[in-house]
């Protein structure tokens, strides 16, 4: 089941699609002890839905997310920390509008090229932020992340507990408006059009589109959403450390992606839900397989399954339906 | 007759190849005119130029009247140019009306929306699906491009230029690859166009050239040989040398 936003597809959200979100729901009240975990992933699932909409529907390569993911981090923390300023909100606020600027800014410049010169300038940009962010120590706490952060009740009224129950559903509710907003830009003429662009970037030049505006659009919108995800690391966690920045954060995300399926926006959601489930039950147990046995699942994905684990779903559901037609077909004459 | 489109002493170097030399050519508002030329001529690069794909070297380019040399391809487009191209470009993954309405609403400045889901807009789809089903793709609009078949895929890069509405068409080699047998539904398509659009196709199938073009003009290495009624063309001596690789001596 994939989804891309098109002039014949129907946007109407399918039964399916509201299965995330009663699990959600449901790990809440059976998985107490899990809350933490599962708020980690909630924000995993923003980010990796964040690098869908550039990567999957845009077809823009990057590394370079974990900056706005990273920027998103340290402007809510920041602005605990140093300014004094709780409201989480607010913080909210802050990382969404220092994104929108860094991904606007950065975007006009890098989004001309393409391929590996594309990619290695995103990778360049997420070094340039890390190395600000280990160097500039009174402001970000250097190599020894930034604490001292508070994060005051939302809208007032909502504690963030010891158990992580606020934080939980905070991740969750904002997961669900972020993908609610992703969804119809998806679904959108302006969604349509990105997968045009990621198709064939020549034609959609050539009947008129400004595909240099669309795609500055789509990294600046991807880069806010990650941004978001950022800050509620940061709030869940109250805490920032440069890993947020790091490449192998963003590699780690990327891996998430691919494993759920790229193009697909229930790929962000089936990656990290699976991926970070794995390393939480198997990590410890056996660290020396545990990053081999994803190198070799990944190299299996793709091999032979390049629509991550949805592809496989999207192939078993065709061939029993297939299997049912050639049954059907048997009866005419 | 007004001209419609115009180059003055258009020009292209590859590094030391020159594949655009001083070419002056205009196009009637109209026309049914073919640029013919052996393999390599400069005649897609020409094509490429002219609708801002590719920076001249030297030389200007008139649309309507109007300077167009420096302009994007969007602003081209939006000033009624409207190419095919020669090896096909489509949008693979999509299906055929998708492929056909992403141009339509190109065109009618509503490709950026994105508030509303694009199925909801029944007018842009509607006017894709009519227009599948003048070129005789009614019943593939649903399938996906990647799975249609080739001449099928030729017919499917002329409708999504005709979606532009243009005043002027580019046809590059509109029926490369098509087996001769097919080249006839090609042909009525283009027959049927709308008499005012200006076209200008290229097309190396002699036999479709003399049935549809009004006006010929040869390239050779870049440069403008020889222009004419298809008559003239026809009997120069020098047609046969160049073109068609026979030497007359
Ligand atoms: N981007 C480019 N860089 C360098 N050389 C190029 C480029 N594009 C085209 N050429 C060269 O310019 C010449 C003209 O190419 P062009 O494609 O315009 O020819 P054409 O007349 O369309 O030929 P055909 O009939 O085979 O389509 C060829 O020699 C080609 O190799
Ligand atoms: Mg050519």
């Amino acid at each position: 089941m994939r989804h891309n936003g098109s002039y014949s597809a129907s946007p109407r959200i399918g039964l399916i699609e509201w299965l995330p979100w009663l699990l959600g729901v449901a790990a809440f009240f059976y998985l107490p002890e899990y809350l933490s975990l599962g708020a980690r992933i909630l924000v995993y699932i923003l980010y990796a839905l964040s690098v869908d909409l550039v990567v999957g529907y845009a077809g823009i390569v990057t590394l370079g997310h974990s900056a706005f993911f990273g920027l998103g981090a340290y402007a809510a923390g920041i602005l605990s920390a140093k300014v004094g300023v709780t409201d989480p909100m607010l913080q909210m606020l802050v990382a969404i509008a220092s994104c929108a600027l860094l991904g606007a800014a950065t975007g006009a410049l890098i989004l001309r090229t393409r391929g590996l010169t594309l990619l290695m300038l995103t990778l360049a940009i997420a070094a340039i932020l890390l190395e600000v962010a280990n160097k500039a120590t009174s402001i970000t706490g250097g190599a020894d992340g930034l604490s001292g952060i508070t994060v005051a009740p939302i809208f007032g009224l909502f504690r963030f507990d010891l158990f992580g129950k606020t934080a939980y559903w905070m991740c969750l509710v904002v997961l669900f408006i972020c993908w609610w907003i992703t969804r119809r830009i998806i679904y959108s003429p302006f969604g349509a059009s990105l997968v045009g662009i990621r198709e064939n970037h020549v034609r959609m030049a050539s009947i008129g589109s400004p595909v240099s505006m669309r795609l500055l659009t789509a990294y600046t919108l991807s880069a806010m959403l990650a941004g978001v995800a950022g800050a509620l690391l940061t709030q869940t966690n109250q805490f920032v450390g440069l890993n947020v920045l790091s490449f192998e954060s963003a590699g780690e995300l990327l891996v998430m992606l691919i494993l759920g399926g790229v193009g697909r926006i229930y790929g962000a959601f089936v990656g990290p839900i699976v991926y970070m489930i794995a390393q939480d039950q198997l990590a410890k147990q056996f660290p020396e397989y545990w990053s081999l046995g994803i190198g070799v699942l990944l190299v299996a994905i793709v091999l032979f399954a390049r629509g991550g684990l949805l592809g496989i779903v999207d192939l078993v559901v065709a061939h029993a339906k297939r299997g049912k037609s050639a049954f059907a077909g048997k009866e005419a004459p | 007759m007004s001209v419609v489109l115009e180059t003055r002493s258009l020009c292209k170097r590859f590094g030391a190849l020159t594949v655009a030399d001083h070419i002056d050519f205009q196009l009637q508002a109209g026309a049914r005119h073919a640029l013919i030329g052996p393999n390599g001529a400069g005649k897609t690069t020409f094509v490429n130029m002219l609708t801002g794909r590719l920076a001249p070297t030297s030389g200007r380019i008139f649309l309507g009247g109007e300077d167009v040399s420096t302009l994007s391809q969007r602003e081209r487009v939006r000033r009624g140019l409207g190419r095919t191209f020669q090896i096909n470009s489509l949008f693979r993954g999509l299906s055929v009306v998708d492929n056909v309405a992403l141009a339509v609403a190109e065109r009618r400045g509503m490709g950026g929306r994105l508030f509303r889901s694009a199925s909801s807009y029944a007018d842009v789809r509607d006017e894709a699906m009519a227009l599948l089903a003048s070129l005789g793709l009614a019943e593939d609009a649903q399938v996906n491009l990647a799975n249609l078949a080739y001449g099928k895929q030729r017919l499917v890069e002329i409708a999504i230029t005709l979606a532009m509405k243009p005043r002027v068409l580019l046809l590059d080699e509109p029926a490369a690859g098509v087996p001769s047998i097919e080249t006839h539904r090609i042909l009525d398509v283009l027959d049927a166009l709308p008499a005012e659009i200006g076209i200008l196709i290229i097309e190396h199938d002699m036999d479709l050239v003399f049935r549809f073009a009004k006006r010929i003009t040869i390239l050779v290495n870049g440069a403008t040989l020889l222009e004419g009624t298809p008559e003239e063309i026809a009997a120069d001596p020098r047609v046969r040398e160049v073109y068609l690789g026979e030497r007359h001596d």
